[in-house]
């Protein structure tokens, strides 16, 4: 069984999720967020929202607990990293507290500056993850999206393999997804959340 | 009820609550989702106005005329609506009026960080800082009654971190009596129209305004005491207040609400109450500078903290420990762990698809000086296009070029040229009156209308060329080439967007010709019009791998190498199909996916 990160009742855990514009980070985190609320705890969320184009970097800072003061996670203080990229997670990896649980799509996404031959992804960036961070945890969101019958429940996936690590219920994870998905989706999305909680068991 | 709201939505919500019966805004950052919310709510009139200048005057005037009024606007815009804010501080208000400014301390998207909390303080207005979403939400209220009680607009300040963050927020009723409809417009011409013999009576009374709010401040109920400690006592105001409590979850705190005027009060309280007092800001030291003034002796504050940029928890906790404060949270004060080096950045880049990609490309080509201006086409400025070689502020592209233009004889040299090139939007909001100059004074500048039928940068809200308001009615268009005509420029041409043979011929003839041409480029932003084609591929025989179509600066398009052989790839989940790449090309590699598939 996996150690959960609410280690007490009244401690703040602090996530941050990453990942590149068009990914639905923001979302995501939503979830998370309304699952907290449903759980009965106090939540803050921020978001950096501004340009509306494509392909930016993008992180979502989510606290929950008995009661949260700030809406940030400072650098070093994450229970939690979940990133729906290879090199996002590798960017935001120092936020991590000593000890704390990276979550990583196995995703491959290139920057702009990449795309455009000025820069080198990493070819080496897995390996690179796993090497500089001890608890880590590998996601094949989009397979196991494509397995749950719709390609666009990866972020459901990873949910699912998060969830494992919180304490929040299952039917409270359920009923959120149900309420903001649309209706012909809630099945795949269930399937997709299903097979996100055994990867996150590994 | 109880909701998880961002503090812009709490801010509508406080809005609707509180009675407002309109609101009027331009769009930016982070200030935007406020109108956008209160949209939603039918019996608020909400609307886009062109600028921040008419934003502020259309609430102004509902003011006046006895309404509830909220304004809203990022803190550069408050810089356009200054003008009549200064003097809307001496005649007052009948109706409430709040004037949202929306900082962005760490820029996140945005040309300056500016503190606007100055403007308060130079206007001579109450300025009020809620700390998180339900305190936006009260403040709301507070601002519109104490604006009632005191005769004067007053300033709600937020940060990105306060409008974008997420907190629980216990939800109220509109009374319907906010709605009884109002029948007259009070008259009283002394205080409302501002010659210089009413003006000189109204301005000792704002000078007596501030000083009875000073005497006032902390029996207001928006500043609070917290005692606990007796080692460090912090004054905060906003977010920081919550950095603050992270940080030093023992100090006593006086948590400010009202950040002008500050009292002296409390803050006197807390400093005979502790060994060392510290002021956590950000930006300019504007509160510290008040308490000095009041006479209050601060440990510190502006040479303990960063000028620049915006804190969290763990920035406040390292260095006031630093400075010897005791009682930061242990995990919070310890150094934050390096992040790893070397990353390639993921700037944000033109949608695949965008109408702006092609006219970046001649440009690009031509390599002519590009006066930019704001918007999501200064993007342009970035690697591959390198296109764009100033932009200041909204509008102000146009009149720079003319001034350039005026004093530099560029010969046959098209790179000594000037090129203007804004945004449709940017152009409503204060290009009219440079391109006017550029009519009537006549300037060899050439500038390009980029009209993607709406302002794509903050997200596609509604301005006067899309036909349709913020509450979704439909409304006149404005006839752009006409208007362009009616300013005094002759020649007007209007090109498809996605054209680059057409866009880089108009473009040299305008180049080549005397006097002033704009040339109007047409093409809606994919985004919020759904535009898409079917995907383009790249015929990889005939593909040389000459990186040319690299120039588009497209993220769906990777350049790959495998062993010996080297091609460019369309991801043709991202492509647009917008054939921008595929008019690079001079192997014809590039080509619609249904005739290979054919
Ligand atoms: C005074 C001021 N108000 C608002 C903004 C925020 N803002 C920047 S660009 C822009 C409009 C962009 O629209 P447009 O010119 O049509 O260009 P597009 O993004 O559609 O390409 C806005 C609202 C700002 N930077 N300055």
């Amino acid at each position: 069984m996996t150690e959960k990160m609410q280690e007490t009742a009244t401690k703040t855990t602090n996530l941050l999720v990453a990942g590149v514009g068009g990914q639905g980070v923001i979302t995501a985190t939503h979830l998370l967020s309304q699952v907290a609320l449903a759980e009965g705890y106090d939540v803050k969320q921020n978001d950096v929202v501004g340009m509306s184009q494509r392909g930016g970097s993008v992180v979502s800072h989510l606290r929950f607990g008995q009661e949260v003061a700030s809406p940030l996670v400072s650098a070093g203080a994450a229970d939690l990293l979940l990133s729906f990229e290879m090199l996002e997670a590798l960017r935001y990896m120092h936020w991590l507290r000593p000890g704390g649980l990276l979550i990583y799509n196995l995703l491959r996404i290139n920057p702009s500056t990449v795309a455009a031959g000025f820069a080198e992804y990493p070819g080496d960036v897995r390996e690179r993850i796993e090497a500089s961070w001890e608890r880590t945890l590998p996601v094949d969101g989009n397979a196991l999206a494509q397995q749950a019958g719709n390609p666009k429940t990866a972020n459901v996936v990873l949910l699912g393999a998060v969830s494992v690590h919180l304490t929040f219920s299952e039917e409270a994870w359920l009923s959120v997804i149900e309420e903001n998905v649309p209706p012909k989706t809630v099945e795949a999305n269930h399937r997709a959340f299903a097979l996100g909680r055994q990867a996150g068991k590994a | 009820m109880r909701e998880i709201l961002t503090g812009n939505e709490a801010i509508a919500r406080g809005a609707w609550e509180a009675g407002v019966r309109l609101a009027s805004a331009y769009p930016g950052t982070p200030s935007t989702e406020i109108l956008e919310n209160l949209a939603l709510y039918e019996d608020v009139y909400s609307e886009w106005a062109p600028n921040e200048k008419v934003a502020f005057e259309v609430g102004l005037g509902a003011a006046f005329a006895g309404a509830r009024t909220l304004v809203a606007m990022k803190h550069v815009g408050v810089n356009v609506a200054a003008d009549p804010l200064m003097t809307a501080a001496y005649t007052g208000v009948e109706g409430g009026l709040v004037l949202i400014s929306a900082d962005e301390p760490g820029q996140h998207s945005s040309q300056n960080e500016q503190d606007n909390r100055h403007y308060a303080r130079f206007a001579k207005i109450p300025l009020l800082e809620p700390s998180d979403s339900q305190e936006a939400k009260d403040l709301v209220r507070s601002a519109l009654e104490l604006s009632e009680e005191y005769d004067t607009p007053v300033m709600l300040r937020t940060t990105t971190r306060l409008s974008h963050s997420k907190s629980v927020v216990e939800l109220g009723e509109r009374p319907p009596e906010c709605d009884n409809p109002l029948t007259s417009i009070p008259r009283n011409t002394p205080k409302y129209t501002m010659l210089p013999g009413y003006s000189r009576i109204r301005h000792p009374l704002v000078e007596e305004r501030v000083a009875r709010l000073r005497s006032r401040a902390d029996e207001l109920g928006f500043n609070r005491l917290e005692l606990r400690s007796r080692g460090l006592g912090i004054v905060a105001s906003g977010v920081l207040y919550q950095h603050v409590r992270e940080a030093f979850p023992e100090a006593s705190v006086l948590k400010l609400g009202l950040t002008y005027p500050v009292g002296a009060r409390l803050a006197q309280e807390l400093r005979e109450y502790v060994d060392r007092l510290y002021v956590v800001e950000e930006l300019d030291p504007f509160i510290e500078e008040q308490l000095r003034l009041l006479g209050i002796e601060i440990d510190g504050g502006e040479h303990v903290l960063p000028r620049v940029g915006e804190f969290d928890a763990g920035l406040i906790a390292r260095r006031l420990s630093a400075d010897g404060a005791p009682g930061a949270d242990a995990l919070l004060a310890t150094a934050p762990p390096t992040p790893v080096e070397g990353l390639p950045q993921r700037p944000p880049a033109l949608c695949p698809g965008c109408s702006h990609r092609g006219i970046f490309t001649v440009l690009s080509k031509l390599r002519v000086f590009v006066s930019g201006d704001i918007g999501c086409y200064t993007l342009g400025a970035l690697p591959p296009f390198e296109a764009m070689h100033s932009c200041i502020a909204m509008g102000a592209g146009i009149g720079m070029a003319h001034g350039m233009a005026k004093v530099v004889q560029p010969g046959q040299k098209l790179r000594e040229k000037v090129v203007a090139v804004i945004g449709d939007s940017t152009f409503f909001h204060s290009g009219l009156t440079p391109l006017l100059n550029v009519a009537w004074n006549r300037s060899d500048a050439v500038i390009i209308l980029l009209d993607n039928r709406t302002t794509a940068m903050t997200g596609g809200q509604q301005h006067p060329g899309t036909g349709s308001t913020l509450m979704g009615h439909e409304t006149p268009n404005v006839d752009l080439p006409g208007l362009v005509r009616a300013l005094g420029i002759e020649r007007v041409t209007e090109v498809d967007a996605y054209d680059l043979a057409e866009v880089e011929s108009t473009l040299r003839k305008e180049l080549e010709t005397a006097g002033p041409g704009v040339i109007i480029t047409k093409g809606p932003c994919v985004l919020e019009y759904k535009v898409s084609a079917a995907p383009m591929t790249v015929d990889l025989e005939a593909c040389d791998a000459c990186k040319r179509c690299l120039k588009a600066g497209c993220i769906a398009l990777t350049y790959e190498e495998e062993g010996q052989s080297a091609y460019v790839r369309i991801d043709e989940a991202q492509c647009n199909g917008c054939g921008v790449c595929a008019q690079l090309c001079n192997f014809g590699a590039i080509v619609e996916t249904a005739r290979t598939e054919a």
